[in-house]
């Protein structure tokens, strides 16, 4: 059984102006599960992460991340979350081994606990013969990879990934999604968005946001039969477009 | 007629061969898609035929002029949506509408028509920089600025990467509306639910195309038995089935685990195998494959 919490919010929002781009989201998520934090472009996600990890400052509410309390413990905050993106994640000019060096480094582990990291990863990622290769060479699938196995490196308790698969083929998707129920199963809570509905289906539960506010909160399995449907695109555009 | 003739086009980056003997044709008016991962090959092909780069070997045509001696005039009768964001972002949305409008000769009002169902969906935010704008609303502005001085083949690479799924149904009833105003399109995606919206798709991978098909002659020649498969426990299913020896392939597919097999396979055995595993509220039964069945089965 799942018993303790790894992330949970009480009215968290974030205003820009006049503009309340989270309004008051409520959200339990518990430790060794996957939760799909889903929403169109502009719905409020980004803004939501950047609180959770301890990157923005919230308006008002409660959040509190493995542990520790968004306003008072940020710096703790990022030494236990481990974050994942598309658009920040290794440095292309940095070879796998000396990233993982540089990311372990920031993490505070010793040369010793790098060095087993390192090792560790090239073999989980079967990367050995290419770990002193330029990260930028690397096809996309294995940075995505490498960048997860990455993230992390500190064994950190949550680990928050933002549209991780964008534009790999449907093999690396798969394979990188076995990376995440490996983690999940060791206990890492997975905090994931993602555009593919496909992948929804494979979070214990979702949740979908729009115009700020959480409008569906459930496994995918209660959202399909809340909105009579039998695929998770159907749930999403009816209840985007309604709103 | 073929609005795009490509023949035996081949492309290397130093070591990496991008494209291998490449060929195949868009007919007239035809909405045709290149379904395939990043680093396919898709976008060289892409800049290949708007004569942005020239192939090592192999030759192409658009609308009849050759995209090597004739790049002027294909420059002229395309619309190119490149896969990278390449709007002034520092510009308005009307700023660099009219900045497309002008470097080809024409004013918003002359085709107005051919954006206008586009266009009225950002013309709210017309004053806005592009740079500020959603990925959604900066993908409606790109097709537009590829739209302005009404092409006669559309050139979009991946057009809908990292959209929304409301702002991709949209994006796509979009180019169905374009089709019959007579604008051939050839358009790429890795989302591979998409491709069913094509005409007809190319699965490409690696620099080789693996089929050229409609979408449902791509499904239809799927030659193997497939099965969903469900359980309490996803992910040990997902471990427990591969270890088993049934079928040949095992992914996951949304809800489901698919099994692949060139031979039927024997359910009761399937289900007494799960269930000794421990596994409970087990579903499984024959299913019909999907074109991302068959992009794993060719890969």
């Amino acid at each position: 059984m799942k018993t303790t919490t790894a992330i949970e919010i009480k009215d968290l929002t974030k205003k820009f102006g006049d503009f309340t781009a989270v309004n008051a989201i409520n959200l339990k998520v518990s430790k060794g599960e996957i939760f799909g934090f889903l929403g169109a472009n502009g719905a409020g996600k980004t803004t939501a992460i950047r609180m959770l990890t301890g990157l923005s400052m919230p308006s008002s509410g409660e959040a509190n991340i493995a542990g520790f309390d968004v306003y008072k413990q940020r710096e703790s905050i990022k030494e236990n979350i481990g974050y994942m993106s598309q658009k920040f994640s290794l440095y292309g000019d940095l070879s796998i081994r000396q990233n993982i060096r540089f990311y372990g480094g920031i993490y505070g582990l010793s040369r010793k606990e790098i060095r087993a990291k390192t090792e560790q990863i090239l073999e989980e990622l079967q990367l050995e013969e290419y770990a002193d290769k330029v990260v930028e060479e690397l096809p996309l699938g294995w940075k995505q990879r490498l960048a997860f196995a990455v993230s992390n490196v500190h064994d950190p308790a949550i680990v928050f990934l933002d549209e991780p698969t964008g534009g790999v083929d449907p093999v690396t998707r798969r394979q990188f999604w076995e990376m995440i129920y490996e983690s999940a199963a060791k206990g890492v809570t997975i905090f994931v968005t993602t555009h593919y509905m496909d992948e929804a289906e494979y979070c214990d539960r979702i949740c979908i946001m729009v115009a700020g506010k959480i409008e569906a909160l459930g496994t995918p399995q209660e959202l399909k039969q809340r909105f009579d449907t039998d695929n998770m695109d159907e749930v999403f555009l009816k209840l985007v477009r309604t709103n | 007629m073929s609005d795009i003739i490509i023949r035996n086009i081949s492309k290397s980056y130093e070591e990496v061969e991008a494209l291998k003997k490449i060929s195949f044709e868009v007919e007239e008016g035809e909405l045709f898609g290149l379904i395939g991962p990043d680093g396919a090959g898709k976008t060289s092909l892409f800049r290949i035929l708007t004569s942005l780069l020239i192939p090592d070997a192999g030759e192409a045509e658009v609308c009849g002029f050759h995209t090597v001696r004739d790049y002027k005039q294909i420059r002229k009768i395309i619309g190119y949506m490149p896969g990278r964001f390449s709007l002034y972002q520092d510009l308005s949305v009307e700023e660099n509408l009219t900045f497309f409008a002008t470097i080809f000769g024409t004013t918003i009002e002359e085709n107005y028509s051919l954006i206008e169902d586009i266009y009225v969906q950002i013309e709210p935010f017309k004053k806005r920089k592009a740079g500020k704008l959603s990925g959604g609303m900066k993908q409606k502005l790109a097709l537009c600025c590829a739209l302005i001085h009404k092409p006669r083949v559309l050139f979009l690479d991946e057009p809908t990467t990292g959209v929304d799924a409301v702002s991709r149904d949209e994006f796509w009833a979009m180019l169905k509306r374009l089709k019959t105003q007579g604008i051939s399109i050839l358009v790429s995606t890795p989302y591979m639910d998409e491709a069913s919206l094509c005409d007809r798709i190319a699965l490409i991978q690696n620099g080789n195309i693996l089929a050229i098909e409609s979408p449902e002659n791509i499904i239809g020649g799927y030659g193997k038995h497939l099965y969903e498969v469900k359980s309490d426990q996803f992910y040990q299913l997902l471990l427990d089935l591969r270890a088993s020896g049934f079928g040949e392939r095992i992914e996951a597919f949304g809800e489901y685990l698919h099994m692949s097999s060139v031979n039927p396979v024997d359910q009761r055995q399937v289900r007494e195998f799960l269930e000794d595993k421990g596994h409970r509220e087990i579903q499984l039964r024959e299913t019909q494959a999907n074109i991302e069945d068959v992009f794993l089965d060719l890969m």
